[in-house]
């Protein structure tokens, strides 16, 4: 099913927005790019942040941008990692409740040590965009309410 | 001229065709539709349903076959290929630090690997030491940490440089591994003439794919050129550039791209160092290139025989090249790790397998095959075993070695060559009205062009015009076997720890006179526009580190920050 069929257009009061970023010093940009493409084809505003960013400079850019909802791109292992500091300084920030999701080469394995340190979703290579969008949708409704 | 199909013979061929077209195949397609409305390429090549001499009509079989270990080498670079010596087994590895991959490496060679190929960590790649900043947590995760001279001892305990040969995917920071590589030949007694192996060293697909660009694009191309230069006058036998595909592809190319781009960087290069004053008959024969093998069969085959005819082409014709070993295009492949999922990881195996047929069906000289635990981490034990033992199963059991390109004279086979070719002329001519490859990354045509390539194929996928097994068809939900699946434990805390300890052990111990005066004098040749290698090979000698020597050359060249579009 494409994209563009299975998304009803969006009722907010605006787009919603997503920071797709890569941090640290992975080069791996192709599932980046291509859901950031992906999300703005389906209705949603993409901010993309480029390669090589610190967790400070992506907390940082959430913050800023007000961002609905941040993905976390993560090719190279240490997602964990990533993923433990980042919650951490979006709480320090008082930004705790945007909820972070992950995609990329994660074992299945720590897909729930993702989620217990806080990712609300993980998506592994394969997962199809619609799925992608509509836990989004979800993840941004339960937000509000 | 040694046309292959004489006037009368196509003329009865044609007839034959039409026949089918006009009388038997309505009467099929009435009784039964075809799977598909169109059937295509993983690059989009329409097919048609099957092939005949009328497609290689005016086929010149010398102009564009000829022999094998002739030009234009079509059928290969040498004249027995595979019957004389297989490809070169080269699996791609590396994890933790130094003594963990060094265990990995004696491992694949007990296990009968006959060359090496090291895998580097993000720090590495990048050329930051372990205890800076950026490494924080990446620390021999994707590969193996060499920030200095003693982790490279360390990486090649026991194991004789003079006897192996090494691939080191690495770029940006290219002089500083090769270095450490010479300087640890040279503690081991092995003359300069016998330093076998390969440094990728290829910027310009650094904007394109595997992006682990550091320079901006002018300085980048510099540096590679100092690392070829130096080589083709010291060491006889390095490969100082790997000219690449594979990272292109994998970032979302078609078939036609890859290879379109990645003669468009090697022309760039000859042009580059025939502007330095070399003789290309003095560094062409140094030249190699390393591309993708994707799932697509016929597609991959047909693109690694163009490839060769195109080069030894461009090389002859464009650049009147003397010597058949100029015209050489020499590759190593690798399968294609975009093509593995994680769902039923196993089914890896199966594409793995294929993918490297088609490599060995095509006449590459060296091949790694990906392990099926990829998507989701570095390989163990296990997986590594597993992925090189399929290439000794079509090495010694299937027979596909013994006779050379057995897939020429397919009508589909050579028209499908010829197609991929004329293509990938047509984004080579583009590239030269903009003015070679360097122009074309600066205006970020190619990347441009790979990323609408990888989209459209995510599209495809999502509507159901591409299958994958186990992903869009034949779906299974229970990932309780995928949980079960063996993967590579280690203590990455722990590595990263001794790391930092160990950079800070090398700085602490060196000579800081000697150490000093090294980088000042590197810092000097790179603002004099010299060429950096003895420079870089006298201050890693000097103990200076991987961060320390990559500071200096930045603080001269600047750093290039890709612009985040999408």
């Amino acid at each position: 099913m494409s994209t563009e069929r299975m998304l009803s257009p969006p009722t907010t009061r605006r787009k919603i927005k997503v920071l797709v970023a890569k941090i640290g010093l992975d080069g791996h940009d192709r599932g980046a790019k291509v859901i950031a493409r992906a999300l703005r084809d389906a209705g949603f505003e993409v901010v993309y942040t480029g390669l090589r960013q610190t967790v400070d400079q992506v907390v940082a850019a959430a913050i800023q941008e007000d961002v609905d909802i941040i993905g976390v791109n993560q090719h190279e292992g240490s997602h964990v990692y990533i993923a433990r500091k980042l919650l951490e300084k979006l709480r320090e920030h008082g930004a705790g409740d945007i909820p972070v999701v992950m995609g990329g080469s994660i074992p299945v394995v720590d897909v729930e040590v993702l989620k217990s340190v806080g990712v609300k979703e993980v998506f592994l290579p394969g997962t199809p965009i619609d799925e992608v969008v509509s836990k989004l949708l979800r993840l941004v409704e339960e937000r509000k309410s | 001229m040694a046309k292959l199909y004489s006037r009368e013979a196509l003329e009865e061929i044609l007839k034959a065709y039409k026949e089918w077209e006009e009388n038997i195949l309505p009467q099929w397609l009435s009784r039964m539709p075809e799977r598909q409305k169109e059937f295509t390429t993983l690059s989009g090549i329409p097919l048609k349903h099957f092939y005949t001499p009328a497609d290689l009509k005016d086929y010149d079989y010398v102009e564009k076959l000829g022999v094998p270990g002739a030009y234009p080498f079509t059928r290969g670079i040498h004249a027995t290929m595979y019957r004389a010596r297989l490809w070169t087994m080269r699996m791609f590895s590396g994890y933790g630090g130094p003594e963990e991959t060094n265990e990995r490496l004696k491992m694949l060679i007990k296990a009968g690997e006959t060359g090496l190929s090291l895998a580097f960590d993000n720090p590495t790649l990048v050329g930051v030491d372990p205890d800076d900043p950026l490494a924080e947590g990446a620390v021999g995760v994707v590969g193996v940490s060499v920030p200095t001279l003693v982790d490279m001892e360390v990486v090649f305990r026991d194991i004789n440089l003079g006897e192996v040969t090494t691939n080191m995917t690495i770029n940006p920071p290219a002089p500083i591994l090769l270095s450490f590589y010479v300087a640890v030949a040279e503690k081991q007694g092995v003359s300069y003439d016998r330093i076998g192996g390969t440094t990728q060293n290829d910027p310009l697909k650094e904007f394109i794919g595997q992006k682990t660009h550091v320079f901006p694009p002018e300085a980048a191309v510099k540096v590679a050129m100092d690392v070829i230069e130096w080589s083709v006058k010291n060491l006889p036998k390095w490969n100082p550039i790997s000219i690449s595909g594979y990272h292109i592809r994998e970032a979302g190319a078609t078939a036609v791209q890859e290879l379109a781009f990645t003669l468009a960087d090697g022309i760039e290069y000859v042009r580059q160092l025939i502007a330095r004053g070399l003789d290309v008959d003095e560094f062409a024969p140094r030249l190699s290139f390393f591309f993708d093998s994707h799932i697509n069969f016929f597609e991959e085959i047909a693109k690694f025989r163009a490839a060769r005819r195109m080069w030894a082409k461009i090389m002859k014709e464009w650049f009147g090249a003397k010597k058949p070993r100029s015209w050489w295009m020499r590759f190593h492949v690798q399968t294609a790790g975009c093509s593995l999922y994680p769902q039923q990881p196993w089914l890896n195996i199966v594409r793995t397998a294929i993918e490297a047929l088609a490599a060995v069906l095509g006449g590459c000289q060296s091949l790694h095959t990906n392990s099926f635990d990829e998507p989701f981490r570095v390989p163990s034990e296990f997986a590594a075993k597993i992925a090189l033992r399929t290439q000794q199963i079509i090495a010694y059991e299937t027979g596909v070695a013994d006779v050379i390109d057995p897939l020429a004279g397919s009508y589909f086979v050579e028209w499908l060559t010829d197609e991929i070719e004329e293509r990938a002329w047509r984004y080579i001519e583009k590239i030269e009205s903009m003015g070679g490859m360097l122009e074309a990354v600066k205006k970020g045509y190619p990347q441009r062009e790979v990323e609408e390539a990888a989209y459209r194929f995510q599209r495809e996928v999502e509507e159901g015009k591409r299958l994958i097994v186990g992903v869009n068809v034949f779906r299974e939900e229970d990932v309780e076997e995928v949980r079960r699946v063996p993967l590579l434990e280690f203590n990455q805390e722990e590595v990263e720890r001794r790391q930092k300890e160990r950079v800070r052990k090398v700085r602490s111990m060196r000579d800081e006179v000697r150490w000093r005066r090294a980088l000042d004098e590197l810092r000097g040749a790179a603002e004099r526009g010299e060429n950096i290698m003895p420079y870089v090979l006298n201050a890693v000698k000097a103990y200076a580190t991987i961060g320390e020597v990559m500071g200096v050359l930045k603080d001269v060249y600047g750093t290039y920050v890709e612009p985040p579009y999408y």
